[in-house]
């Protein structure tokens, strides 16, 4: 038999093409292995934690501090949530969770709810209508964006408190509505809807506001879902701020809750942190669950 | 139903003057198209007109009135635009309602009013649906309806057929042709494309950067074009240019490309014996080989329409010249003998205004004069 391609038979080279279909096969099911491997890994990452404490929350205090670390689910489940969210922690605070996740909730809601008003607005002014100045207005916010809260805490913290406004809802809240963000993704919202939009209703006779409630609004609602949940869980999950603002139980968040129960190792109600970080985990995913549907859409949406 | 005046607009962005002075008279109920290439400034034109856009200078006058500082709203006008610009949140009843209602009109006359411009423009189950479940067609035919329903004094439209097909366009275009003669509202309608302006125009507007070249029933603009620019743009396909020079006392042209063609008469006012010829492709007489006076084209491209060919040569001048003939399909590279009818030809002088024959009448065969 000769050598070389021009003596390749048919049969040879259909063999030789379903060993490569072969060796390919395996190779991606390798791949496809790793894959799995590396995303069930990802997800364990992600999800112990969460797994353990929701497992230390049913545990009673003394499993905890014996230093293990439980894995499955232990009886006192129903003794511990009630404890937490009736009483609170006894060595700590003793505000009860409901108190402070009432906090949280108006915090959280005011703030997503006035940074999309606030920001909706200058959004408006600054896309819709030319007035002198316009671009110094817009850069003005956008240059905002590169100050964090932490860098302009001291100088708030100033103001907040030469006001007054130390332990109130309202020193907690309106030091944090000002958004450069969402500011900014309202404009570039405005940008994309069509010049002859405005016209048309200029037409109809629509003046700026009617126009804003009943076209600008309306066209706005996914990306105002989308932000909600955004700023909902970032307002629930402020930290700093409401740490130098509340230095009494009144108007003290969840969040500082939590880091003021774990005091000392000794004497920390260890049981009743890890049921406290459980109900502090609800909020947020509600939110982020139930609003889903509008979430991705105003995030992947553009409706024209 | 108004009449429309508009006194030497002007319009300039910053140092670029895009207008240089439109007057235009509309009667009432008349159908006015403005049509010119991109850029020519037809568009702001209208804009002017709606109030969108404040002219530099001069004014606008609707029924009489001077609107010319007036807000869009206050103006009494309806503008269809060419992306339809319907409310994309709104059902179409809401989308027609919505002028009505910022009007403050009573509901039921809103609905009425709706409803009966709906059913005329065949959108009557259509009013629950949103912009989006809608084809181009319908959304065209409802952005339509938003105007109608407003029974304004003057419609303006914006190229509203450029975004159809090209099979909805030409149905399209016929019923609004027929809606405005049943409404007769005035109407400026603005477009790129000749036929389109041809068709639906009782008058047409030709521009060219930011001048009317010429004010005219559709007829008189293909027939005797102002100038150079107007007739090169109406027609389809494009008007043939060739050098010529008056002689004989301007009884006769003499053609670079050929011979000399006798004139019915001397053009009334040529003042230099240089002249542009203008003849349409459908215009050019294919002849026999031999005839009299014919002149030999070097075919280059036939491109062939079905019942006709559109053949495109080589003059011996050098000049191109497009023929459009029925029966008629030769090879490239092959030579066919033309003649150009004397009734046909357009001159034009050297600035490129139309010049006009002193007694146009009668048609003069084409005669060979000396060489």
């Amino acid at each position: 038999m000769m050598h070389g391609p021009v003596s390749t038979t048919a049969a040879e080279a259909i063999a030789r093409a379903e060993a490569a279909a072969t060796r390919a096969d395996a190779s991606r099911r390798r791949a496809d292995w790793l894959t799995h491997a590396i995303l069930i890994l990802g997800v364990a990452l992600f999800a112990l934690p969460i797994w353990i404490v929701l497992m230390g929350s049913t545990h009673d205090v003394a499993t905890i501090s014996r230093g293990e670390v439980p894995l499955l689910p232990g009886p006192y489940a129903v003794e511990n949530y009630t404890a937490a969210w009736a009483e609170g922690s006894a060595r700590t605070t003793r505000v009860p969770v409901s108190a402070m996740m009432l906090n949280s909730f108006v915090m959280a809601m005011l703030i997503a709810v006035g940074k999309i008003a606030i920001s909706i607005l200058s959004a408006y002014a600054v896309v819709f209508f030319s007035f002198p100045g316009r671009m110094l207005a817009f850069w003005a916010i956008f240059i905002t964006l590169m100050l964090p809260v932490e860098v302009r805490i001291f100088p708030t913290f100033k103001v907040v408190s030469d006001l007054g406004m130390i332990n109130t809802y309202t020193g907690l809240i309106v030091p944090l509505i000002a958004s450069a963000t969402a500011t900014l993704l309202f404009r570039q919202f405005f940008l994309t809807i069509p010049d002859e939009l405005v016209e048309a209703a200029k037409i109809d006779g629509a003046g700026p506001m009617r126009f804003f409630k009943d076209v600008v609004v309306p066209l706005s609602t996914t990306n105002m879902a989308a932000l909600f949940v955004i700023l909902f869980v970032y307002g629930w999950n402020q930290y700093l701020w409401p740490l130098l603002i509340t230095t009494t139980g009144d108007v003290e968040t969840i969040v500082i809750g939590i880091v003021r129960m774990i005091g000392s190792e000794a004497d920390t109600d260890w049981h009743l942190v890890m049921a406290t970080t459980v109900l502090a985990l609800l909020p947020p995913v509600a939110i982020v669950i139930l609003m889903q549907r509008w979430f991705v859409k105003g995030l992947v949406e553009t409706e024209k | 139903m108004a009449t429309l005046e508009l006194r030497g607009i002007r319009k300039s962005f910053g140092a670029v003057q895009v207008l240089h002075g439109i007057d235009l008279q509309v009667a009432e109920g008349e159908f006015i198209v403005i049509v010119g290439a991109s850029g020519c400034g037809k568009s702001t034109l209208l804009r002017i007109v709606a109030g969108l856009e404040t002219a530099t200078e001069g004014s606008v006058l609707i029924g009489g009135a001077d609107v010319t500082r007036l807000e869009p709203k206050d103006r009494d006008i309806a503008m269809v635009f060419q992306n339809y610009a319907l409310y994309p949140h709104m059902s179409v009843f809401d989308n027609m309602a919505y002028g009505l209602r910022i009007r403050g009109l009573p509901r039921a006359e809103i609905e009425g009013r709706v409803r009966r411009t709906a059913e005329m423009l065949g959108l009557g189950d259509l009013l629950r649906r949103k912009p989006r479940e809608l084809s181009g067609g319908q959304r065209q035919r409802v952005a339509m309806g938003r105007a109608i329903v407003r029974e304004p004094k003057l419609f303006l439209f914006d190229e509203p057929l450029s975004n159809l097909d090209a099979k909805l366009r030409v149905q399209m275009r016929a019923e609004i042709k027929r809606l405005q003669r049943r409404l007769g509202v005035t109407s400026l309608y603005v477009t790129h494309d000749q036929v389109e302006a041809m068709t639906l125009g009782d008058r047409l507007v030709v521009m060219n950067e930011g001048r009317a070249e010429q004010v005219a029933t559709p007829m008189e603009v293909w027939r005797e074009p102002a100038n150079t620019y107007v007739a090169g743009f109406i027609g389809a396909p494009a008007m043939n240019f060739l050098h010529g020079r008056l002689c004989e006392e301007g009884h006769a042209v003499d053609l670079r490309a050929g011979p000399a063609i006798a004139l019915a008469a001397p053009p009334a006012s040529a003042t230099e014996a240089e002249v542009t010829v203008g003849i349409r492709p459908e215009h050019v007489r294919v002849v026999g080989n031999g005839a009299a006076g014919a002149i030999p084209l070097k075919v280059d491209l036939v491109e062939p329409l079905g019942a006709e060919s559109l053949i495109h040569g080589i003059l011996p001048s050098g000049e191109g010249l497009t023929v459009r003939a029925s029966d008629c399909s030769p090879l490239a590279g092959t030579t066919l003998p033309i003649v150009l009818p004397a009734e046909h030809l357009h001159l034009f002088g050297g600035d490129g205004r139309r010049l006009r024959l002193a007694h146009a009448r009668g048609a003069a065969a084409p005669v060979r004069v000396g060489a």
